[in-house]
């Protein structure tokens, strides 16, 4: 695991119009400048923002991908919940999910 | 001068950013609040505006992380996320790069901290803005605590980077006004958002609001983490306005607000000598 290029993805392509053109235009091309493993590239390329969360991405730069593939705020929360039913537990970093699958505390 | 003014105040993105998914008798009482702080803060004549800031990776990253840091530049642009996401639009906000460098030098003398002549502004500082400073009239100067990304600093240098913030006000011609910006417990962004832990959020009010030090600064990160969140982090930002300010702390606001994802606070505190 590699949380920490992942994370640097993010943090750029939050950061940079160059990296955002770079992704809209060949997102395999704008990844391989990070060294990610396979697992970690395929969700970066494919905007699996579950998958992302499982692998520990922090909340605060994962939301403005989810932003930035036009994704609406309940939509995000709930891609956050199926990635843990599909992949399991978030494996690293501090952004675990402490609630239940359908608990919905914000209402969404 | 001195410092004229200190308070503490949310800056969840959802505040604007999802201010149409709240229940309005939840909402419009905090805009409320919020809107009686910048006519106390705007009563002080504060020639310049401190805001205690816990970014969220806008400027900062692993890659080379300051503990605290201090904004020196002519003018900051924010936000840096998408406008409509966030509800407000993007816009140059006046620093003051002399008035900054005084203060970094005096916090200096006992506080290692970094300066950025360049700052993009997130949430964690555009929010407390366009309640406060709407017009962008007042110099913003920028200060970060790192909240985010592990390890952080603990406590009671945030409570020391809080009194080198007040001798540095304390030691320019200036009116300084501070304002200390971040949520109590919450779990933001994740499929956590809206949860809060209401009776931690008043238990550690209280301590603010009678600017007890040792209760302030008794929390490990690992209670804190436990018990509100990784959001919890960012009430390095209330120590350190406690520690500049010296005085009783007043709660003007609270209540959670789930779609917020925060206990939504706004609160000032006496200026003691």
């Amino acid at each position: 695991m590699s949380l920490y290029q992942l994370q640097k993805f993010l943090y750029e392509l939050n950061r940079s119009p160059q990296v955002q053109e770079d992704y809209r235009g060949d997102r395999a091309r704008a990844l391989a400048r990070y060294d990610l493993t396979d697992e970690e590239r395929a969700a970066l390329a494919s905007g699996d923002i579950g998958l992302v969360y499982v692998l520990g991405a922090n909340g605060q730069l994962l939301m403005h991908f989810a932003a930035f593939l036009g994704m609406p705020w309940p939509d995000y929360i709930q891609a956050m919940r199926d990635g843990v039913a599909k992949y399991g537990p978030v494996r690293a970093g501090i952004y675990a999910m402490t609630t239940g699958m359908d608990e919905k505390v914000a209402g969404v | 001068m001195s410092l004229v003014f200190a308070g503490i105040c949310s800056h969840a993105p959802g505040i604007t950013g999802r201010a149409s998914m709240a229940d309005p008798q939840l909402r419009d009482p905090l805009y409320a609040a919020y809107g009686r702080m910048r006519q106390e803060l705007l009563a002080s004549r504060p020639d310049a505006l401190i805001v205690v800031a816990a970014e969220h990776f806008a400027n900062f990253f692993m890659s080379n992380m300051p503990g605290f840091a201090i904004g020196m530049g002519e003018r900051y642009e924010g936000p840096i996320e998408d406008p409509a996401w966030l509800g407000i639009g993007r816009t140059a906000v006046p620093g003051s790069a002399r008035l900054a460098k005084q203060l970094i030098q005096e916090v200096m003398q006992t506080v290692d901290v970094a300066y950025a002549e360049e700052w993009k502004f997130d949430h964690g500082i555009m929010v407390p803005l366009h309640f406060l400073t709407p017009d962008y009239q007042v110099p913003i100067i920028p200060v970060n605590i790192n909240c985010q990304g592990p390890p952080l600093a603990p406590l009671h240098r945030a409570w020391a980077f809080g009194e080198a913030l007040r001798r540095a006000a304390d030691s320019v011609s200036e009116r300084i006004a501070i304002v200390g910006t971040g949520g109590i417990s919450h779990w933001p962004s994740t499929p956590d958002s809206g949860r809060i832990n209401e009776a931690w959020d008043r238990d550690l009010l209280g301590r603010w609001e009678r600017n007890d030090k040792a209760a302030l600064l008794s929390y490990s990160d690992t209670e804190t983490y436990r018990d509100a969140g990784q959001g919890g982090f960012e009430i390095r930002t209330f120590i350190c306005i406690a520690a500049a300010a010296r005085g009783r702390g007043h709660v003007q606001h609270y209540a959670p607000i789930p779609i917020f994802a925060v206990g939504c606070t706004v609160g000032t505190m006496e200026i003691a000598a």
